[in-house]
């Protein structure tokens, strides 16, 4: 039986790596992935916490996690498509349109 | 001496006396195109008829000393200060009731005739109705506050009328003058009631009634009563048009003519002499303020006489008639003869708003002429207006068995007795001017050759029976009113015993030997005998032309200007605030004013510019803020634990 805590840290680290991901990537593709893992992260955490507590609220609340990740994960690949057909490029840097 | 106990009920008919006229006045507002011109106008008439047919009904019920009381709502709540929407009627709300809703109905009715040609008859019943609300209010309410907002909404009323034809830039202007130089008055007013309030509560008494104030008039110092007293009248010398605010009387006659008659001589100029009357118990205790408002009576009477003579428009020497008379008035407050003022107040409604109604139906006539060197000898063309004309001249003049005759005899014996000397004969010489004046007057008008434009002339035609009627009906109370207030060596005033409970402690009628009083009398009727004998020397035969006074050139100059009272008030106030006015708005306004709000502005925009450079429009920046807000935040709770 592995210890909460390492699920724990594993799941911070994930965490962290989708922060840094969505803060300093180029790439409009990248940064939905790095979403993409801050979420599966927590994920991690509700289904640790749920095993260690015997309870099923947790794998519950995963399961609307997912549903809601792959529909934002639809419609963010649809935004980025349509950006990119209309810059023909994917750097968040470039979008500096909404500013005073 | 105690006020005479009386007796309070409860009559709920009250609140319908004003409300019908202001019920008329909404429909006519909404409606009143669609009714068109001759249902609105009959639609005001009627409702201000029901409104006479229940005062008329109260008037039946009243006992002598008793009130009727009406309470609508409460309106103002604050700590043990508490003003009601409420109304009273005692014996001498009864005879304004009767003035306003008497009155007003002939002058409505009258209007249905003169106003028939005009394209604004139904504003004009609008703004006519709402009148007969507000002075309704002013003298049904039962406290100085409700008193308050009919003043002033006679007074916007006042000012939406004389402006009515607003065409005529001067007619606007008169309204503006009727309106501002009320104001100068009403700030007196409101700061008189301001004081009395304070002071009265000071003593731990907050109350505005009329039934509670009498009361507590004992805990004021003579200091504070005479200061009080003195703001209060302020307010009345500007509605009442009496030195220094008279100046904007003469003015309104630029308003329509039933409008001169109603507003600006039978009633609401007329509101200030009621103020006192009501506020008796405050203004008898004040003889100071009462000597200043007998003088400044006494004083606008005769100064207002004099300038009547030398007019030429016809309603501006009904207007300051109309001024003089209200100075009689003020002269008999000033020497407590409340009861006195209210019956002349009372008689004068019905003479002068005759003479006015009168006056209308002659311009009328002519086609709006108002100037009376181009009448004359309308005598002929005109029967029932020149009949009831001289039935009200003789009146205010003064012929004996007049309505005038009693009330201002009235007022000349009570200043006679009272000791009042030179208050006396300022009154009778007035009187003999008033004489001289008004018939000086109906033989212009009426008598001589006439003086009527030619392309007029085919033109001149009796007014219709609409108008003639109320006319007919004036001439009749111009007679019969006086004689209410008969004096005792006649057959005794039935007037006194109505009204006198009202007044209670306050100074009654005094009555000194009677073979006095008939003396007094005399030398009133000889001298107006004399004022009307050098009227019907001078202008009883005018030819083509009236001629000049050469020999007092100079006296009729001043005169005609009425002592250059306007010019001067332009002079020392009018010029000097506009160039006030001039220097804030081009000056002051643009560099100060504007450079503050501008000032503020721009070190908002300074700040603006600087904090702007925060915000790239790069959403990962953004976050990065996020993130450092989340982590602070989730440091500062961990750190709680």
């Amino acid at each position: 039986m592995v210890p909460l805590d390492y699920y724990l840290i594993l799941s911070a680290i994930i965490f962290a790596i989708g922060v840094v991901g969505v803060l300093i990537r180029r790439n409009l593709i990248i940064v939905l992935m790095s979403i993409e893992l801050m979420l599966n992260a927590v994920n991690l955490t509700f289904i640790a916490f749920a095993n260690s507590l015997g309870s099923m609220d947790g794998q519950v609340i995963v399961f609307f996690v997912m549903a809601v990740a792959a529909a934002e994960a639809v419609i963010g690949l649809a935004i980025v498509i349509s950006v990119f057909r209309h810059r023909q490029s994917l750097d968040p840097q470039e979008m500096q349109l909404l500013k005073w | 001496m105690v006020a005479s106990t009386s007796t309070v009920a409860t009559l709920e008919l009250l609140r319908w006396i004003p409300l019908i006229p202001l019920c008329a006045c909404a429909i006519n507002i909404f409606f009143g195109r669609a009714l068109g011109h001759r249902t609105a106008g009959v639609l005001a008439s009627a409702a201000v008829g029901v409104s006479l047919a229940l005062a008329l009904y109260v008037f039946w019920l009243l006992p002598a000393t008793g009130i009727f009381h009406d309470l609508l709502y409460t309106w103002i709540e604050s700590g043990s200060f508490r003003v009601n929407l409420s109304f009273q009627v005692d014996a001498l709300t009864a005879i304004m009731l009767l003035v306003v809703t008497g009155i007003g109905f002939l002058i409505h009715i009258y209007s249905l005739g003169y106003m028939a040609h005009d394209d604004g008859k139904v504003r004009f019943f609008i703004y006519l109705n709402l009148f007969i609300f507000f002075m309704l209010l002013l003298v049904m309410g039962d406290n100085l506050l409700l008193l308050f907002v009919g003043w002033e909404g006679v007074g916007l009323c006042s000012y939406l009328l004389v402006g009515f034809w607003y065409h005529d830039a001067k007619n606007t202007i008169a309204g503006n003058k009727a309106f501002i130089v009320n104001r100068i008055g009403d700030l007196g007013f409101i700061l008189g009631i301001f004081l009395l309030v304070t002071e009265l509560g000071r003593q731990g008494i907050w109350t505005l009634d009329f039934a509670e104030l009498p009361k507590h008039v004992s805990l004021l110092t003579p200091a504070t009563i005479t200061l009080i007293t003195l703001l209060l009248f302020v307010g009345a010398v500007g509605k009442s048009a009496q030195i220094p605010l008279f100046v904007w009387l003469p003015d309104a006659m630029a308003g329509p003519t039933p409008v001169s008659a109603l507003i600006h001589a039978a009633t609401m100029v007329t509101a200030g002499v009621y103020m006192t009357a009501r506020l008796h118990f405050l203004f008898a205790p004040a003889p100071y303020t009462l000597s200043i408002i007998a003088i400044i009576g006494a004083a606008t009477a005769f100064f207002a006489a004099t300038v009547a003579i030398a007019q030429n428009d016809i309603k501006k020497v009904l207007a300051y008639s109309t001024v003089s008379q209200l100075g009689y008035m003020f002269l008999a407050v000033g020497i407590g003869a409340f009861s006195a003022a209210i019956f002349h107040l009372f008689t004068h409604a019905f003479f002068k708003a005759c003479l006015f109604l009168g006056s209308g139906s002659v311009i009328h006539a002519l086609d709006g002429e108002q100037d009376m060197r181009k009448m004359g000898g309308l005598r002929s063309y005109l029967p029932k207006t020149y009949w009831t004309y001289v039935i009200a001249t003789l009146a205010i003049a003064g012929v004996p068995l007049t309505a005038g005759f009693f009330s201002k005899d009235l007022i000349l014996w009570q200043a006679f007795s009272h000791g009042s000397y030179a208050l006396w004969l300022v009154g009778v010489v007035t009187a003999g001017l008033t004489a001289f004046y008004m018939f000086r007057q109906l033989f212009m008008v009426f008598h001589g050759s006439s003086r009527v434009e030619d392309h007029v002339k085919p033109h001149i035609h009796e007014s219709p029976a609409v108008m003639t009627v109320p006319l007919i009906v004036l001439a009749i109370g111009s007679i019969f009113t006086g004689w209410l207030g008969a004096p005792e060596y006649l057959w005794g005033s039935l007037w006194d015993r109505w009204v006198q409970p009202v007044f209670g402690g306050a100074h009654g009628a005094e009555h000194g030997p009677v073979t006095t009083e008939i003396l007094v009398t005399l030398v009133t009727v000889a001298i107006v005998a004399i004022g009307i004998y050098l009227a019907y020397a001078r202008y009883a035969r005018t030819g083509t032309r009236v001629v000049p006074a050469e020999a007092a050139a100079g006296l009729y100059r001043v005169l005609l200007n009425s002592y250059w009272i306007d010019e001067f008030y332009d002079r020392i106030a009018v010029r000097p605030f506009t160039r006030v006015s001039q220097w804030l708005a081009q000056i002051f306004d643009p560099l100060v004013i504007d450079g503050l709000v501008n000032g503020v502005a721009k070190v908002a925009r300074g700040f603006s510019l600087i904090w702007r450079e925060a915000q790239t429009g790069n959403v990962q920046h953004y976050l990065i803020g996020f993130l450092a807000a989340t982590l602070a935040l989730l440091i500062y709770y961990l750190r709680q634990l």
